[in-house]
């Protein structure tokens, strides 16, 4: 009876040893080119993950459709393998062990958030699976000397320090007091590092430097200091909570500041949120639609907002735009290295320079894209209360003029 | 920078002000939970979830053009009939049994309530607004979010309501009576099931309550339940079990000196604080019970 049992357990474990194995993929299976990406499909960071699966997604169908990739006199095309980490880094981490060593991915796309990435990054490293991540701006990831690590998008302390240096000079060169608030968690606090750098360089003065809990949905002490003390400018970024809590609190309280700089404006849906209180924030993207970069795939910003929006029934946020162009790196490097050995194409991305619809992008040795500016636009009303983001800095991309100083409450 | 305070007088008013109407409201929050902790001895983990849930209820109404301070009135209807399903599910299976089980078992539904209103409506974070606008006082230096004054009045107003409910209604009298002694109670015809349940609804009920409220006065966010809870929690530990006048002001207390913390050692240290205090306030009770066992011995 018991060896039975020992016997039927063993042959159990079998079973199952061999059922994962066989159905763990190749890396290129026939024509397909297999990726894999940990998603947040579920949990708090579920609204950006499924952005971030749509633009995977579209570029995925758009490529295919166009040709698939060329390697070797043969053309391949992408498929991607999704699990949903829950928005947990710890899951993520083994997510990315299951895609490499059970389902045999070679290649990776990045998570939504910097703190996901942070977990994948040292598995992906490990086993020397180049990934190419659109989502991860956190100047961390790229100090680590990390060498398959690629971020199409500008790092953290780039959101906002043109607001400062726009600030500076609106004011003449002069250096401006700065009042500043950023949730304690790793990006929000290297955006706060650029602000500390953008302060340092233009001479100007920090006159309030609040860290936010992360539960945070109360700053009405930071905006009663900055009622007091009366700085040129207010920089706030604590995600999509930070975004909504400071309109909202500042727009209550009658907080008048010349000029406030955010993040997270689109995704936090500002505009919709708080209608016209939301009016003149300044708001860093990676992103807008109205930039004229082009390519062939996308062809420029405009067409693919609207072809994203026909396929999902959104606008595109730029978490979407910049997952998009993470496929456009992936097709260029394959062809490039015209191989499917993981040393030739991570050399073939390190070597990127190419244009796409989202921007430029370049690859410095850490793995950041150093080739695109980040851009900060306006929430600009009209008098019916419809508001638009129109793009003010930096002036080369420009559509709308800043308005400055905001103007008072009292006025409004 | 740390004594702003004291360079802007003006601050410290705001700072009294604010902490007040703010603890007013976590007060109305903690009132349920030290009802039902008192009652059925179930510290209910779940109770910051019930408040977002609440929250919801506004958001929606605000979303199909209903103004979300009906949600004061729907929300809780709506959140009594889930607290009694709540208790009829799980909670009566656990109602004896020791702490620890009961813990565990809201910290379920907790989470279940969680992946279920992100399931439900979306990772998003959003808020209702009530258009209320803002009143200034001392020529301009002091500014109080009307939502937040409304947010405050109408905590107070149920919390007084529930006051009189529980002196004077059957029921009232009923989950007094069960609290005090349960078994007493039980022999004297009290049915102890439908006190239980009503408890867990009106516990309930004031959580939608307070969730309306904060949809109005903050944002909501499906995972943002927690911190209400320990919020809650701290509120009914530094005011004691079955002291419902204490909770009203260790709620007030704790919102003022929150505030003056954030002051006076800085936004970064402003829950930390709190934390503190609370350990020490448990350090001087168990101090205090001591020193009191020695005597009777």
């Amino acid at each position: 009876m018991r060896l039975n049992k020992i016997i039927l357990s063993f042959v159990s474990a079998l079973v199952i040893l061999f059922s994962t194995s066989v159905a763990s993929f190749a890396k290129v299976v026939g024509d397909k080119i297999i990726l894999g990406a940990a998603i947040s499909l579920t949990g708090k960071y579920s609204s950006n993950g499924v952005h971030t699966q749509n633009g995977y997604n579209m570029a995925v169908d758009r490529i295919n459709s166009m040709g698939g990739v060329k390697v070797g006199g043969k053309t391949y095309k992408f498929d991607i393998i999704y699990y949903d980490d829950e928005s947990n880094p710890k899951r993520a981490a083994q997510l990315a062990e299951r895609l490499i060593s059970q389902d045999g991915v070679e290649f990776m796309l990045g998570p939504y958030s910097s703190g996901l990435t942070k977990a994948i990054a040292p598995v992906t490293e490990k086993y020397g699976v180049p990934m190419v991540e659109a989502n991860g701006a956190s100047r961390s990831l790229f100090t680590k000397g990390y060498k398959y690590l690629f971020a199409v998008l500008a790092p953290a302390n780039l959101y906002l320090d043109v607001a400062i240096e726009t600030a500076v000079e609106l004011n003449g060169g002069k250096p401006v007091r700065i009042a500043q608030a950023f949730e304690q968690d790793a990006f929000s606090q290297d955006v706060r590092l650029g602000i500390l750098d953008a302060a340092e360089r233009t001479g100007s003065k920090i006159i309030i430097d609040d860290k936010l809990p992360k539960e945070l949905n109360d700053m009405a002490a930071t905006l009663v200091k900055v009622k007091q003390m009366k700085p040129d400018v207010l920089v706030v970024s604590g995600h999509t909570k930070g975004a909504l809590t400071a309109i909202r609190q500042i727009a209550e309280m009658k907080v008048d500041v010349p000029m406030l700089a955010m993040t997270h404006c689109d995704a936090a849906k500002l505009s919709k949120q708080h209608g016209k209180n939301s009016q003149y924030a300044l708001c860093a993207s990676q992103w807008h639609k109205s930039l004229t970069y082009k390519d062939d795939f996308f062809k420029d910003g405009m067409t693919y907002a609207a072809d994203f929006e026909k396929e999902f029934g959104y606008d595109p946020p730029y978490q979407s735009a910049e997952s998009s162009a993470a496929l456009l790196v992936f097709k260029d490097a394959f062809e490039r290295a015209n191989s499917f050995d993981q040393k030739k194409v991570r050399d073939a991305l390190a070597a990127t320079n190419m244009q796409t619809f989202y921007g430029n992008i370049k690859f410095a040795p850490g793995g950041q894209n150093v080739d695109k500016p980040m851009v900060l636009f306006q929430v600009m009303c009209d008098d019916a209360g419809k508001c638009e983001n129109k793009v003010v800095a930096p002036l080369k991309w420009a559509s709308a003029k800043l308005i400055h100083p905001v103007p008072k409450w009292s006025e409004r | 920078m740390d004594f702003l305070v004291f360079q802007y007088p003006m601050i410290t008013v705001q700072a009294c002000l604010d902490g007040i109407l703010l603890g007013v409201l976590f007060a109305l929050i903690a009132y349920g939970m030290a009802l039902q902790w008192g009652v059925m001895n179930i510290i209910n983990i779940a109770q910051g979830d019930l408040v977002i849930l609440g929250g919801y209820i506004a958001y929606f109404m605000y979303l199909y053009g209903i103004h979300p301070a009906w949600g004061v009135i729907v929300a809780p209807v709506i959140m009594y009939f889930v607290g009694i399903a709540i208790y009829k599910l799980v909670i009566n299976k656990v109602v004896d049994r020791d702490l620890f089980i009961s813990i565990l078992a809201t910290f379920g539904i907790s989470i279940l309530f969680m992946q279920l209103m992100n399931f439900a409506f979306g990772a998003d974070v959003v808020l209702a607004n009530s258009g209320y606008g803002t009143t200034m006082l001392f020529d301009n230096n002091v500014v109080l979010p009307n939502s937040k004054i409304f947010s405050a009045f109408i905590s107070i107003l149920f919390a007084v309501c529930l006051v009189i409910y529980m002196k004077r209604s059957k029921l009232g009298r009923a989950i007094r009576a069960t609290a005090q002694n349960a078994r007493a109670a039980k022999i004297l015809g009290v049915d102890t099931e439908k006190v239980y349940a009503a408890t867990f609804g009106i516990n309930a009920a004031l959580c939608g309550v307070a969730g309306a409220l904060i949809s109005i006065t903050f944002t909501i966010h499906p995972y943002m339940g927690l911190p209400y809870t320990i919020r809650s929690f701290m509120i009914v530990i530094v005011a004691g079990l079955g002291n419902l006048p204490g909770v009203a002001m260790s709620g007030m207390g704790l919102g003022v000196f929150e505030e003056f913390a954030d002051y006076i050692l800085g936004t970064e240290f402003r829950i930390g604080s709190v934390f503190l205090l609370l350990v020490l306030i448990l350090v001087y009770r168990r101090f205090k019970l001591s020193r009191k066992r020695e005597y009777l011995k």
